[in-house]
């Protein structure tokens, strides 16, 4: 199985330092009240994973900003997404 | 003192172009604003180009444009999981000028369109998100940016910020998403010397391929994949339900390996170089799923606005048309002294409901449920087709008769005779509905 990091290692980021665009508002609603954990599998940057005690650790660095973890998580609406701002984040060359 | 403008544009894509072309061609005086470093930076597309949309807003766009192949070539693949049935149509007509289709590169082709926008006068803000609508009451009356004293006003604002369509959203014009009414794709850029190119896909110098496939390769979930010839790269795809992910809990980028790894699939990227991986939402809900697209001070034009015929692959030229419509929309009424409120800018209503882009939106309303509620369409059938492609096709000493009576019977099997022709009724249904 290919790592989506090697993947992502092609793409160009201007990565804004200690402001993630995306937060999980309660992480102990994701450890608890969530079975499917749908973003840590659908996320097409991989950018989300389940620890052992069953939180959520989302990092944003690898993140394409295509909004599928805000939409999918439709039951907990538990992601707070804001665009990076102007200038950060994926700066597709292609496209 | 607070900056005033007469329109200002949000986003840099088609859409976003379109418009601020447009306007700024009038003499409009007019800011558009694109959160990343240059235009196009943000933007995801296949991307294949569709002239005609193009020709109406720029009819000389062929002089300059940065353009990868026009397509001559169209390939259709119904995959199983080792083979696949297809049809092609490829015609010396589509290499007579002028081309009617092209792929092209986003980042590249955005900069292009955006610099017309640009020679036509618009004033363009690069590296800037905005973050909220400036609303008096309903009325939109500018922007909130991450910029320093970031606030600019206008007395319209034309949203062309894409498919995830926050500003809308933050204001209460409408709603989030649904899974069900959205598609997320995944596309990877491949590149190769163009002469390989052009050996692989029995093509000459600047001439181009498509091919549309679907079938098991979307493992179960609503959907299709694309691969398309640029000049020196190949960029392919997969795209499916956001709902069929989160259904079925399948991970993008490994259903982009799978499909990689397909043996008719294989060949065609043997020896490239990938050298970006993207991802993108495209909204298909259609007609039913559509938001209110203006208001008082403001339009929704391209995807925030859900202008994607998904059966047929179209969006960038709804973008474009849209975002052209809402443009003349406000130049109309500004040449009669109207003001741009909800009731005068309806208008930009009764242009859609004018042109392709709403009629054929409402032809295939019904087709996103129908798809949606007999998802056999995707994995039964291309299983049906491939095993009966392959009884006809091999020679064993079986008389044909009876090949015919065993693939009847495969189709009886797996579908039943009312389902049969249930299943051909519900498929007319989707193409014809008017």
């Amino acid at each position: 199985m290919i790592k989506v990091e090697e993947k992502l290692f092609q793409n160009r980021y201007r990565v804004d330092a200690g402001r993630p665009h995306i937060t999980i508002k309660d992480p102990q609603l994701c450890a608890t009240g969530c079975d499917k954990k749908q973003c840590t599998v659908c996320c097409p940057a991989g950018c989300y994973t389940e620890e052992g005690n069953g939180r959520v650790v989302m990092i944003a660095d690898g993140c394409m900003e295509c909004g599928t973890c805000r939409i999918i998580c439709d039951e907990h609406r538990n992601v707070e997404w804001d665009w990076p701002r102007g200038g950060f984040g994926i700066l597709f060359k292609f496209g | 003192m607070a900056e005033k403008f007469d329109v200002i544009v949000v986003g840099a894509g088609m859409a976003g172009n379109a418009a601020a072309y447009t306007l700024a061609q009038a003499g409009l005086n007019v800011l558009q604003i694109e959160r990343g470093e240059t235009p196009g930076s943000k933007n995801v597309q296949g991307a294949i180009l569709y002239a005609d949309a193009l020709e109406k807003i720029i009819p000389d766009f062929r002089d300059d444009a940065p353009l990868e192949r026009h397509l001559i070539e169209q390939r259709v693949w119904i995959l199983d999981d080792e083979s696949y049935v297809g049809s092609n149509y490829r015609s010396e007509e589509f290499n007579r000028e002028p081309y009617n289709r092209y792929t092209i590169i986003r980042a590249h082709f955005d900069q292009w369109f955006n610099k017309k926008a640009r020679d036509a006068g618009a004033l363009v803000l690069c590296e800037t998100t905005v973050t909220n609508l400036l609303l008096d009451g309903k009325r939109v009356i500018g922007v909130a940016t991450d910029r320093k004293g970031g606030e600019i006003y206008a007395d319209c604002v034309i949203l062309a910020d894409g498919v995830n369509s926050l500003l809308a959203k933050k204001a209460g014009f409408h709603d989030e998403i649904k899974p069900r009414d959205v598609a997320l794709a995944v596309k990877e850029i491949h590149f190769l010397p163009q002469e390989t190119i052009e050996s692989r896909f029995n093509i000459g110098e600047e001439e181009g391929v498509v091919i549309e496939m679907a079938g098991k390769i979307t493992a179960g979930m609503m959907g299709t994949a694309f691969l398309y010839t640029n000049k020196e790269s190949i960029t392919l795809g997969i795209g499916c339900m956001l709902s069929d992910f989160k259904e079925q809990q399948v991970t993008p980028y490994q259903l982009l390996e799978k499909m990689k790894d397909h043996p008719a699939i294989r060949p065609l990227l043997a020896g490239s170089e990938m050298k970006e991986y993207a991802a993108h939402l495209i909204p298909e809900g259609g007609y039913h799923a559509m938001p209110q697209v203006y208001g008082d001070g403001w339009m929704i034009a391209g995807d925030a606005g859900m202008f994607v015929n998904g059966l047929h692959r179209e969006g960038s030229n709804l973008a474009m048309t849209t975002g052209k419509l809402a443009a003349e929309t406000l130049i109309e009424l500004k040449e009669q002294g109207k003001a741009w409120n909800a009731r005068s800018l309806a208008r930009y209503q009764a242009k859609l409901d004018d042109s392709f882009v709403m009629k054929d939106l409402r032809k295939y309303r019904q087709a996103p449920a129908i798809f949606e509620k007999n998802p056999h369409f995707f994995t039964t059938y291309p299983e049906l087709l491939n095993r009966a492609a392959h009884t006809l096709v091999k020679v064993d000493g079986v008389d044909k008769k009876s090949k015919e009576r065993s693939i009847k019977s495969a189709f009886v099997e797996a579908r039943s005779r009312l389902g049969l022709l249930g299943d051909a009724f519900k498929m007319w249904r989707a193409f014809q509905s008017r």
